[in-house]
């Protein structure tokens, strides 16, 4: 079976199906993510008292960089293909996926220091939050090396039957992980250094 | 859009220079942290430096910029749910459930009266 739209823009939307899935995807994820910023001020506005300065910010200031380092190996990677250098973006693609990994293995090494310290999510409600809100922009960063994954292994594929639909495809994880990055831009300074 | 290679070129010294922008309000972010600004300001300043931020990866790398009306149109009512979601804590300053209320006690004459 053959999908319509896929490289070429449908005539009312203008838009090939794919980059209005994801646009509709990221929406709902704004909202997710929004909700839980929204209970971060409730609780932070109720609490008698908040921890300041308990995470380590030279660390969040790594990851920070890490991930800005990301978004721009991915953006590269799209280009890349763009200008039908394939193993260009290749390259880009796996830094990108390695950079996701070391976010992953610094988020790692915070965790367990809290944790050795007995410094769980129901220690306090200030770590309660941070560990929902890290923990799930976590697994979202675990859900876009997947993605990565996939497209360095099997996925790759594609560029040699179709490679307008490969690029089309690239973008739209690209626009997943902009978000994801995005997500953390706002995460640092409200979780440690505010 | 991205037609030809010349403008890819040119949309890749973008990616770049907006990269290092990126790296260069982080470094600010961490720097302001420092100088110990009373807590309000320090808010102010570290939400406006990550919307500055925010703004720059939607509209380059995420090619806001020049984008179709469907994904404006999708934003936008986005945008309006968004805002409702963050008004919701100022509304929990309307919501009376759980405060505890106060009983005036009686006056001293009326409850001696009482007694007997």
């Amino acid at each position: 079976m053959n999908i319509p739209y896929t490289v070429e823009e449908r005539p009312d939307t203008g838009l090939a199906n794919g980059k209005l899935g994801i646009w509709l995807f990221l929406a709902s994820e704004v909202m997710l993510f929004g909700a839980l910023f929204s209970s971060y001020i409730i609780l932070r506005h109720g609490s008698v008292e908040w921890p300041q300065g308990s995470l380590s910010v030279p660390l969040g200031a790594v990851n920070t960089v890490i991930l800005i380092s990301s978004s721009v190996t991915m953006v590269m990677a799209w280009a890349s293909l763009k200008l039908h250098d394939f193993p260009k973006h290749r390259l880009y693609l796996i830094a990108t996926f390695v950079l996701a990994g070391i976010f992953l293995v610094n988020k790692y090494f915070e965790y367990a220091e809290h944790l050795a310290h007995g410094e769980g999510p129901s220690h306090s409600t200030f770590l309660a939050i941070y560990f929902t809100l890290t923990g799930l922009h976590g697994l979202h960063i675990v859900g876009g090396m997947i993605v990565m994954l996939y497209f360095i292994g099997p996925g790759a594929k594609l560029w040699q039957r179709n490679p307008e639909q490969f690029t089309n495809r690239i973008e739209y994880t690209g626009l997943y992980w902009h978000f994801v990055d995005l997500v953390w831009i706002f995460l640092f300074p409200i979780l440690y250094l505010l | 859009m991205h037609s030809d290679a010349a403008s890819i070129k040119q949309s890749i010294r973008t990616y770049l220079m907006i990269g290092v922008a990126l790296l260069v309000f982080t470094g600010i972010t961490v720097a302001a942290n420092l100088v110990h600004l009373p807590v309000h300001w320090a808010i102010v300043a570290a939400l406006i430096i990550a919307s500055i931020k925010a703004s720059m990866v939607a509209m380059v790398f995420m090619h806001l910029s020049h984008e179709k009306q469907w994904i404006y149109g999708s934003l936008v009512l986005t945008a309006a749910f968004f805002i409702v979601l963050m008004s919701v804590p100022a509304f929990t300053g309307l919501d009376s459930i759980g405060t505890p209320v106060h009983v005036k006690k009686a006056a001293p004459a009326a409850a001696g009266h009482q007694g007997h």
